[in-house]
């Protein structure tokens, strides 16, 4: 560790951790299908997880750590409830489109 | 070395989730986004969590990863009859996202980040000290999230069940 932060600098991180939570975000906006869109906001979740543990190492303070642990806690808990709606809205939608969601429009 | 390693787990990541945003089909999105995890938690064993990078292959390339397979192939969404946004939608999608990216970057390069070293813990991340502070300083938020994922398991039973006519 000590190595790695010093041979590479938090800048780098931080672009990789920005980076990715953008491609997160492109992809919510880009695509219909509802399961791609959560896949994408894991990837935003794991962005953030990432520049937590760096920000963590480079402080020298593990508390970073122990909240990273906590947002997979999070994350785990938000998956299993995410898919179980999904699976309900397809057995009554025939469709996971997002576009197609729109019954309280009217 | 590390810097070489540094690189390609950073290349492997990039690659990886932008092929989960662009690939046509669910299942080909899920197993790049397990290959943009398992880069992750390479990077994870570069800071030193070894703790982290071990939790996050299990948790996430295990547990969450499986999950999400289990319900693309479940509902049959490997057809690629997704149909398909508007150009318009499409290029504001990019460019808001592009935007998002440049203005983080611009912040982050005004603000001069310093590399100072602290004085430098010896097993930071190890097994023991994340489960010292687990149980010391953090114990009852972990007490309240195991509460959370006993309402999670319920909540998820309720609404995955079948209605009883």
């Amino acid at each position: 560790m000590i190595d790695t932060i010093q041979q590479i600098p938090l800048n780098y991180y931080i672009l990789l951790s920005t980076v990715l939570f953008s491609i997160g975000i492109l992809g919510v906006l880009l695509r219909k299908n509802a399961i791609i869109i959560f896949m994408c906001i894991e990837l935003m979740l794991n962005a953030v997880n990432l520049l937590l543990v760096a920000f963590s190492a480079y402080s020298q303070n593990s508390s970073g750590q122990t909240f990273v642990f906590f947002v997979m806690i999070i994350a785990a808990a938000e998956v299993a409830i995410g898919l179980a709606i999904l699976v309900m809205v397809y057995r009554n939608m025939h469709s996971v489109d997002i576009d197609k969601l729109q019954n309280l429009k009217s | 070395m590390v810097q070489y390693t540094f690189y390609f787990l950073s290349l492997i990541a990039i690659i990886s989730a932008f092929l989960v945003v662009f690939s046509k089909s669910p299942v080909h999105s899920v197993l790049y986004l397990v290959a943009c995890f398992f880069a992750i938690a390479g990077h994870f064993l570069l800071l030193n969590a070894q703790f982290l990078a071990i939790v996050h292959v299990i948790v996430y390339g295990g547990a969450i990863m499986v999950l999400f397979l289990f319900v693309v192939m479940m509902l049959n969404l490997n057809k690629e009859s997704d149909s398909q946004k508007s150009n318009f939608v499409k290029l504001s999608a990019i460019v808001a996202s592009g935007f998002l990216l440049l203005t983080i970057v611009a912040s982050v390069k005004s603000y001069e980040v310093t590399d100072q070293m602290v004085s430098p813990l010896k097993g930071q991340g190890t097994v023991q000290s994340i489960g010292k502070e687990l149980f010391s300083t953090f114990l009852l938020p972990f007490e309240i999230s195991s509460i959370l994922l006993f309402a999670a398991v319920v909540g998820t039973v309720m609404l995955a069940k079948k209605e009883i006519d």
